[in-house]
């Protein structure tokens, strides 16, 4: 018996969801970025406004003075949506998880000088209060912000910081146990190297604008912070010996590079739409980072000594770049 | 005489975006779409960039990740850790 094999191909009659192929044409695949990140953002048939603030609907584009023809055109370019967002912390956190268990099985956390132990506590262990005020920044943007490209990374970011936190609540377990927790907390509350910041975290929670917020803790805390605690404290304390904890808090360098790949994109995308976006972005930029410096400046004192006014100089040097490649750099000098 | 070089990629979500980056790099290149792969032919020579192909990805990639998505290759093979050209006789 002879068997004629035959092969039909059919050709797809649809790439993917119609919202999406409105958006990028009807011939193309998209992504699944793309098809998880898209038109997710409801926006009409808001019948009642909340209770909580009448002059808006529940979403609503005015919440903010910036203005955009289309709010989906703040991407990620990190593509980052449940499944793949989920996939890339669970990796870095297993990599966290081992250098922990490893610095802890060994007592690495602590093996480095006493009175460096003492310091570590004092400018480390406090900043988790500092990721939980950004978790709810975070959170906030993602109740009051527009378009599902924007609030979905920044719902990640939310989680992010909690994350951050219980890192830095882990570390402080390992030094000294619940007691450097509760010390770490006696220094956010009253050691008058922490008020300043303790006050601009504070402020930053009731910031009415939620981008404002946006710029205020992703653009201005977050640059300064980052850079000055897990680079120039770091450095710091590997000349004391404290080469150990650096391992254990690389996911913050990690996660900053990251992140800020993603906060760039939005705000040069957002800069580049309109006069008016730019000169916001670069208004309230200017307005916080000057802020978070002088916030910053008694800490840096208190961990670099004389060096710490260059520290948050050269980072101030380096957010200045980066605030050209956004697009929204005002064309004067950094304050020195 | 100039002959074709060419790459199939599996439709996966990676292939997508690589298959995006070579079309960016290489204006000659004609795509055909098949149901479970997409075939790509370029007169003489076809360049695969890192950085166009992370663009896409919105990742780093490996070249040698190229492995995981491609179903078929032809043409010779000049690849360093920044591209990958298929080309005949290079």
């Amino acid at each position: 018996m002879a068997l004629d094999i035959k092969t039909n191909s059919f050709r797809q009659r649809r790439h993917t969801f119609a919202n999406v192929a409105r958006r990028l044409g009807r011939d193309r695949p998209a992504s699944r970025y793309e098809e998880a990140m898209y038109d997710l953002q409801p926006e009409v048939n808001f019948h009642y406004r909340p209770t909580w603030d009448a002059a808006h609907d529940i979403f609503d584009k005015s919440r903010t003075a910036v203005v955009m023809a289309d709010w989906h055109d703040l991407k990620d370019p990190r593509q980052l949506y449940y499944g793949t967002y989920t996939i890339q912390r669970a990796r870095m956190m297993e990599a966290v998880e081992k250098n922990l268990a490893f610095a802890e099985k060994r007592g690495l956390v602590s093996s480095f000088h006493p009175d460096w132990q003492e310091m570590v506590c004092f400018y480390l262990i406090p900043l988790r209060h500092v990721e939980w005020g950004a978790n709810m920044n975070a959170c906030n943007i993602v109740d009051k912000g527009y378009g599902s490209a924007l609030t979905q990374p920044a719902m990640f970011a939310t989680t992010d910081r909690l994350g951050i936190a219980q890192i830095i609540s882990r570390v402080g377990l390992a030094l000294g146990g619940g007691p450097t927790l509760d010390k770490a907390k006696a220094y956010w509350l009253s050691a008058p190297e922490w008020q300043p910041l303790r006050r601009l975290v504070e402020d930053s929670l009731v910031i009415e604008d939620w981008f404002e917020q946006f710029v205020m803790q992703f653009l201005c805390l977050d640059a300064l912070i980052y850079p000055l605690v897990y680079g120039d404290f770091d450095a710091a304390g590997q000349e004391k010996g404290a080469g150990n904890l650096s391992v254990v808090v690389e996911f913050m360098v990690d996660w900053q590079d990251d992140t800020a790949k993603w906060v760039d994109a939005v705000l040069k995308r957002a800069s580049a739409e309109s006069g008016s976006n730019r000169i916001l972005i670069t208004e309230w930029h200017e307005r916080w980072i000057e802020r978070a410096r002088l916030a910053l400046a008694p800490l840096a004192t208190k961990v670099l000594g004389s060096k710490g006014d260059d520290a948050l100089r050269n980072i101030c040097i380096s957010q200045k770049k980066r605030m050209e490649r956004i697009g929204a750099a005002r064309f004067t000098e950094v304050a020195s | 005489m100039s002959s074709d070089v060419s790459i199939t990629l599996q439709n996966t979500d990676d292939g997508r975006g690589i298959v995006a980056a070579i079309v960016e790099d290489n204006p000659a290149a004609k795509v055909s779409s098949y149901p479970a792969m997409t075939k790509i032919d370029c007169p003489d020579r076809l360049v695969m960039n890192r950085s166009t192909i992370e663009a896409k990805l919105g990742r780093d990639f490996d070249l040698h990740e190229l492995n995981l998505s491609m179903v078929s290759i032809s043409g010779g093979v000049d690849e360093d850790d920044d591209r990958l050209l298929l080309a005949w006789g290079a």
